[in-house]
């Protein structure tokens, strides 16, 4: 039994921390029905479910990242262990090959030889210039040519097996509510029928995959020879944490300015409100760029900060994420700002007056629950903006840390590979697609939830 | 109205100092003039005399506020604050690493990005309207439902896409217009409709959608039942009462943008080797030079307070609301 | 017969159900004649209008049934031709004139259309027929109006263009859907004029749809009464404020409070009208009327000719209710009048204008300028007043929401202007209000049980753990059902919130509350509940209300005292009895007789107001009413009225009394 020591890193904490805070949620939700009625209504929408039950695959994979570890290295009994330098997580362990059999260079999907000729010395033949097999992808085939029937075979299998599990779920689901017809035809409050399809896309894609991946490299290798599929389920985590973290950062400081400039007004009012047009009126991406740059220098100079690799990645991740949410709060923030004001004049912020109720607790039972679900559209709204923005800023080179796997670094990697002939095509398209993928689906998740909490708009 | 608007004008100076007191927190502050010379410098070369050297050459050797050493005036003027920040405020930025006077770069720069930004700006604006009035106009059929699904799908796609994909297969495969670069004069125009194109096909999804919120809100106002109840053709409904009235909200959110085509885009201009501002601040945010992303911010912080002032201004102009109290 | 509606059914999409808002309603129209369709909020009224002119919202959906207009069947026609007929042989004017009209086209450009489309006229002729029909409509200067926008207007002028807009085309048929209702009562009286003359002049036939019996009373030729989707009763002017036959109808009538019914316990309608969505198979109104039989519940009534153009939905044969006495508020107590609650004097809310590049003061909203009140316990003293006449803002001046820019206010001796933290929240116990929209008096997150604890928490009305029973013991005196402590607001209907912000109010046992139009979001049924209530509530707990309002009805019904403020000043004040049976100001007077009265008698000596209530901004010199005053002189120009004693307890601030 090997060894291994846990190793923390902030952004897990983080990223448990808000699943915890995301429970506790549901739990205040639960009690209060009118936000239950909210999300009764999110239930029922079927984009929104599909959306959700994929937006939920992609949160699996990175919780399963979000757990670290160090791996004992194997030493004389009696020392003092020693811990790898490299900082695992369950789910490299969980794809162990993936993340271990990597090839020389870039391999097209499927492939069982190298994209790339190479001087090879073949027994009676002499030297010769030929593509060769691959170390691990198909290399349990004695003969190519088979890899169709191979692959056939497998994906079949498989495919079996999902249809199995499947009408299994789906029985159960149909025991539960109502028989199999109310589930199909949307009749459930809950709108299972669309869980259930989304479910079964899901697992037919992704299931055949895995059981594939394991001899073949399913979205080919990159220029190092690390398998791209590896790649994508690793930068799932880079891109929800920039997604939430941020949001949650900026989430107090907007909610509390915005309010107390709404319901105090006067100089309290202009004082904020200079604040963020300052903020505001600095292009985005230029104050990020700055600020981003003014880390780089901070922690290139604090070398002995970090353990591992890893923590500064880490580290470098939490703070763009903190960077991102001090730039991003000022639209929240007035919004806020305008609702309040108009909440102020309600009658029963007045009737709460009348009664003498100090500021404080007015703003705490009468604005902040009636703002609740701005800040909660906004929260849903952000993150997919959020994926896309790191993308970009990482191929500025003002991102994660290049050391990191996100579909920014993966594009910007990748971005020469086009003007290759042949074309390595396949590193940028399975970024994109990932990426496009994890984005619909927040998209599509936060127009359920604004229109079920905001029936205004259309 | 005149008022309102020298009132507006009055309240861009305290902003403008905030952004240069953020600015000069951030280059100066968070980070000594030591620590950008080591990073410039790299580890192999830093002395504390090759420090010392590289601080003076670019006047960084000064104190941040006050010069208690310099007589006179010049303890204010004589800091790095002054030099550096205060300066900025009549147009001098000071040279780059590479030894260029940036105000001056800037000037060259600014034509080659606006050949982009501008034409971009305009199409896309016309083309995105117009879709969302189609959408508003067939609005609670299939084909609005389908329209509306379609701009979340292209808004999903990261705007790296459109232009890696677009360049891919318009240049590169089809071999239409160049992959990349800048001409002179006339020629130009190969050039850039690649980019142009690209860069309204980008923000085609979330603006269509945007505008076509904006339309559906107008929509069902009370004016527009009156408007029916009159007998008006659904055409004359949409054109002369709804466009109109929603006009208002579209400008706030596009002409506050019209200053800042000036700074060009940072990917397009980057992808297709365009000599403008976009590929200057890459460059620089690339190179490390600080000089150059803090002059670069200073200018995208004026820009957006003409637009908003702009704003301010067109707004009268559109709203009689305004225009006559 | 000029329109014929027959069978008219339509609802609303709902998921995949479509609602019968309008289940199968036949009237008809003749040339010169107006049918006022009446009935309370959501008896499908409006959808009715709205659907003859084929104009219902989105959701809207015609069912079934006829509409034919001189023969023609407008729900047969494509909808391209069907927009020849609207604005040229039939027009509509809405309810809200601030948001109907487009706020960025001209009153020009708006009129200009309708003739451009209707009748091919453009340029100089258009004008000329523009500035004529502005005439008609009773605008002045139409020349300068015509290029105007309409927030440049005020609202009655707004409701005016809208109507001008409506006659462009020269329609034959009117429809006016709740014209009056947004507008205050001496502008209402203009507007009602004004169609009636319109009518008369152009022998439109009309379609009036109203809620207000008074207005009714006006206007109407023929009347028909709709209730949940249907029409219940279809009688003759005359016949309708004679004999009644409907029981809703009769109850509606009963429900109005008046002079005669002071001291009385005002009917009621029982329960709520169903909803959409759970109509009952018999009788509608089963559920609600006093009639009720056996066969009412089984079997949907058909309609039944009582006299001949006197059709009624009814079961019932009867005529008229058992004239029941309706019981009197047992006690009326014992009130010292000598010893007053409340004093307010020379009270002065002033806001401030700021404009200019450093934002100066230039000038001031002089909403409430000088006002002097004072109420004895367990007295009604009615504030009474148009709207924008600074009345809301009293009462929050009273409770110090707003605080006051000068003058006094004390309550039992004590002075509430300028204090502060403890000492005030000790204040507010004997001072609560209630607010006028019961919709946003209530916060839509919390429980009613935790709406009516917030007060006795904040200010320890009840002692520790008491608290539970206290909000049950409300709950009941409200007459509102104990599980009402764990729901939502969204859950009760208007009254029922109405009732609940009482409850409130009265969690900290007060000796006034100040009432602000409690009732004028309500229908007339459940305004007479609530009016009930308080009355009761008076009688038990011996509560003094300052009690604001526009509606004379709730103020013959209900007030001991009456004050009449006219922009930021009381202009008369005194006994109820006295100022409404005896006005001596000439805008008391005037608003008296704008009042519409729901009997076939009201309305003869009708004074009219000309104009109406200047801004506050900028109040005219002298006396502020004078430019609108019959009887107006020089001094009036001058000086602003002294306060002159009528009696020991009615004054006026009039040179005319004086």
């Amino acid at each position: 039994m090997m060894g291994f020591q846990i190793v923390v890193l902030w952004s897990d904490v983080l990223v448990w921390l808000l699943l915890a805070s995301g429970i506790g949620v549901g739990v205040l939700i639960a009690r209060s029905p009118p936000l239950l009625a909210a999300w009764r209504r999110v239930g029922a929408s079927r984009a929104g479910m599909a959306s959700a039950t994929v937006l939920l695959a992609f949160l699996c994979v990175g919780l399963l990242d979000s757990l670290h570890y160090r791996v004992a290295l194997d030493g004389k009994p009696g020392d003092k262990t020693q811990y790898a330098i490299e900082v695992l997580s369950v789910l490299d362990a969980l794809v162990g090959p993936l993340r271990t059999e990597n090839e020389k260079t870039y391999s097209a999907p499927f492939a069982t030889h190298l994209y790339a000729k190479e001087t090879v010395d073949r027994p009676g033949l002499g030297t010769v210039r030929e593509f060769p097999r691959l170390k691990f992808g198909g290399a349990h085939l004695d003969d190519p040519a088979t890899l169709a029937d191979d692959v056939g075979v497998t994906a079949f299998r498989s495919v079996a097996l999902v249809t199995l599990g499947w009408l299994a779920l789906a029985g159960v689901v149909a025991l539960r509510c109502g028989g199999w017809r109310a589930v199909w035809r949307g009749e459930t409050a809950f709108a299972w029928n669309a869980v259930l399809a989304t479910l079964a896309v899901i697992l037919l894609v992704l299931v055949p995959l895995f059981a594939l991946a394991g001899q073949y490299h399913v979205f080919g290798t990159d220029k190092v020879g690390q398998d791209v599929l590896y790649q994508i389920f690793k930068s799932v985590r880079t891109a929800l944490i920039i997604g939430l973290v941020t949001t949650l950062v900026m989430l107090p400081v907007a909610v509390l300015l915005g309010i107390v400039a709404g319901y105090f007004r006067g100089w309290v009012d202009d004082l904020i409100q200079y604040l963020y047009t300052v903020l505001n009126s600095i292009p985005g991406v230029l104050l990020i760029a700055a600020a981003v740059l003014m880390m780089q220098v901070v922690i290139d100079s604090h070398p002995e900060w970090f353990a591992t690799a890893a923590e500064r990645a880490d580290l470098r991740l939490l703070a763009l994420c903190f960077i991102l949410g001090i730039t991003s709060w000022t639209g929240l923030c007035r919004l806020l700002r305008g609702e309040t004001l108009k909440l102020r004049e309600l009658e029963y912020i007045q009737a709460a007056q009348a009664f003498g109720v100090s500021n404080w607790r007015i703003i705490l039972r009468h604005i902040l629950p009636n703002l609740m679900h701005i800040v909660i559209i906004a929260l849903v709204m952000d993150f997919s903006g959020l994926v896309l923005a790191e993308a970009v800023l990482s191929y500025v080179g003002i991102g994660v840390d290049p050391t990191m796997t996100s579909f920014g670094t993966m594009i910007n990697n990748a971005r020469m590979e086009l003007g290759r002939e042949p074309v390595v095509w396949w590193s940028l398209v399975a970024a994109f697609s990932a990426m496009f993928i994890l984005v619909l689906a927040a998209n599509l998740f936060a127009d359920a939830v604004r229109d079920a909490f905001d029936p205004r708009v259309a | 109205m005149l008022a309102y608007i020298v009132r507006r004008l009055l309240y861009a100076i305290p902003i403008l100092i905030g952004v240069n007191l953020i600015t000069f927190a951030l280059f100066f502050i968070v980070n000594t003039p030591d620590d950008m010379a080591r990073m410039q410098l790299g580890i192999k070369r830093v002395t504390p005399e090759a420090i010392e050297k590289w601080k003076a050459e670019r006047g960084y050797d000064k104190p941040l506020f006050i010069n208690s050493a310099a007589p006179g005036l010049s303890t204010v003027t004589e800091t790095i604050f002054f030099e550096k920040s205060a300066r900025m405020f009549v147009g001098e930025f000071g040279r780059a690493e590479d030894g260029r006077d940036i105000a001056r770069e800037i000037g060259a720069r600014m034509g080659p990005s606006l050949a982009i930004a501008l034409p971009t700006f305009i199409l896309g604006l016309f083309v995105t309207v117009s879709l969302a009035l189609i959408l508003a106009f067939f609005r609670a059929t299939a084909f609005d439902f389908w329209g509306v699904v379609l701009c979340v799908a292209a808004m999903s796609i990261s705007g790296l896409f459109y232009i890696i994909g677009g360049q891919y297969l318009i240049a590169k495969v089809w071999k239409l217009v160049p992959i990349s670069g800048f001409g002179d004069g006339l020629d130009a125009w190969r050039f850039l409709i690649l980019p142009v194109f690209i860069g309204v096909l980008s923000g085609i999804g979330s603006s269509t959608r945007w505008y076509r919120t904006i339309f559906l809100e107008e929509v069902s106002k009370d004016y527009v039942r009156t408007a029916r109840a009159k007998g008006l053709p659904e055409t004359i409904v949409f054109f002369r009462h709804i466009l109109r009235n929603a006009l208002i909200p579209i400008l706030t959110g596009v002409v506050v943008v019209i200053p800042l085509l000036f700074m060009g885009s940072l990917l397009t201009e980057s992808f297709f080797g365009i000599p403008g501002l976009g590929s200057y601040t890459i460059d620089a945010i690339q190179a490390q030079d600080f000089a150059v992303v803090r002059s670069m911010v200073f200018i995208g912080s004026v820009l957006y307070i003409v637009g908003l002032i702009l704003t301010d201004i067109s707004y009268t102009l559109v709203d009689p609301r305004i225009r006559f109290s | 017969m000029m329109l014929e509606v027959t069978d008219l059914r339509l609802g609303f999409a709902a998921g995949r159900r479509t609602l019968l808002a309008v289940d199968g309603i036949s009237f008809t129209i003749s040339r010169g004649e107006t049918f006022a369709l009446l009935g309370e909020s959501g008896c499908g009224k409006s959808a009715t209008a709205q659907g003859l002119m084929r104009l219902l919202p989105a959701a809207g959906r015609i069912v079934g049934g006829s509409v034919s207009l001189d023969g023609e069947d407008l729900l047969a026609l494509a909808e391209a031709d069907m927009r020849g007929w609207r604005g040229r042989r039939m027009a509509m004017i809405f309810q809200e004139p601030a948001t109907s009209l487009n706020p960025v086209l001209t009153v020009g450009r708006q009129i200009g259309e309708v003739l451009e489309r209707h009748l091919g006229l453009a340029g100089a002729a258009a004008r000329e027929r523009m500035l004529d029909l502005l005439r008609q409509v009773g605008i002045a200067d139409p020349e300068r109006r015509l290029d105007e926008y309409p927030f440049q207007l005020s609202g009655g002028m707004k409701q005016r263009v809208m109507i001008a807009i409506a006659l462009a085309g020269e329609p034959e048929l009117l429809i006016a859907d709740e014209p009056t209702t947004a507008l205050d009562v001496t502008v209402q009286a203009q507007i009602l004029d004004l169609l009636a003359k319109l009518q008369v002049d152009r022998g439109m036939g009309m379609l009036l749809i109203t809620h207000d019996l008074g207005v009714v009373a006006r206007m109407a030729h023929r009347i028909g009464v709709m209730y949940a989707g249907e029409l219940v009763e279809v009688a003759s002017r005359e016949d309708f404020f004679t004999t009644p036959r409907h029981p809703y109808t009769q109850a509606l009538f009963a429900a109005l409070p008046e002079v005669s019914r002071r001291g009385t316990v005002l009917t009621t309608i029982p329960g709520q009208v169903p909803s959409l969505a759970a109509m009952p198979a018999g009788c509608r109104f089963a559920e609600r009327c006093p009639q009720v039989m056996p066969v009412c519940r089984e079997r949907s009534p058909e309609w039944r000719e009582a006299t001949p153009g006197h059709a009624v939905r009814c079961h019932w044969q009867g005529t008229t209710a058992a004239a029941e006495k309706s019981p009197d508020f047992t006690v009326d107590r014992k009130i010292s009048e000598k010893s007053e609650l409340l004093t307010v004097s020379d009270l002065k809310v002033h806001f401030p204008i700021r404009k200019g590049i450093l934002q100066r003061t230039v000038g001031h909203v002089f909403a409430v300028d000088g006002v002097s009140l004072t109420i004895s316990p367990g007295r009604t003293l009615a504030l009474v007043g148009e709207s924008g006449c600074g009345k809301t803002t009293v009462g929050k001046a009273l409770l110090q929401l707003i605080p006051p820019t000068s003058g006094s206010v004390r309550l039992a001796g004590e002075e509430l202007v300028g204090l502060r933290g403890r000492r005030l929240r000790a204040v507010r116990r004997h001072l609560q209000m209630i607010f006028q929209d019961p919709f946003a008096s209530l916060n839509p997150r919390l429980r009613i049980g935790e709406i009516i604890a917030e007060g006795i928490g904040a200010l320890a009305a009840a002692p520790a753990g008491q608290a539970p029973a206290a909000v049950r013991a409300l709950l009941q005196q409200v007459g509102l059902p104990d599980d009402a402590v764990d729901r939502y607001p969204h859950e009760f209907s208007g009254g029922q919130r109405q009732r609940i912000a009482i409850a409130r109010a009265l969690a900290v046992q007060p000796e006034l509350l100040v009432c602000d139009e409690p009732t004028s979001a309500l229908d007339v049924s459940v305004q007479a509940q609530i009016l009930n209530l308080l009355k009761q509530l008076q009688a038990e707990l011996g509560v003094a209300y300052l009690f604001i309002t526009h509606n004379f009805a709730v103020v013959e019904y209900l007030a001991h005292d009456v004050a009449v403020m006219y922009l930021g000043r009381i202009v008369e004040q005194g006994r109820a009895e006295e100022v409404l049976e005896n006005p001596r100001h000439p805008y008391t007077q005037a608003l008296l007789s704008a009042v519409p009265v729901p009997r076939l008698d009201g309305g003869e000596g009708r004074i009219r107001l000309g104009g109406e209530t200047p801004s506050p901004a900028s109040p005219p010199t002298g006396c502020h009413f004078h430019p609108r005053c019959p009887k107006a002189t020089a001094v009036c120009r001058e000086r602003y009225p002294e306060r002159t004693a009528v009696s020991a307890t009615h004054a006026v601030n009039c040179h005319w009394v004086a």
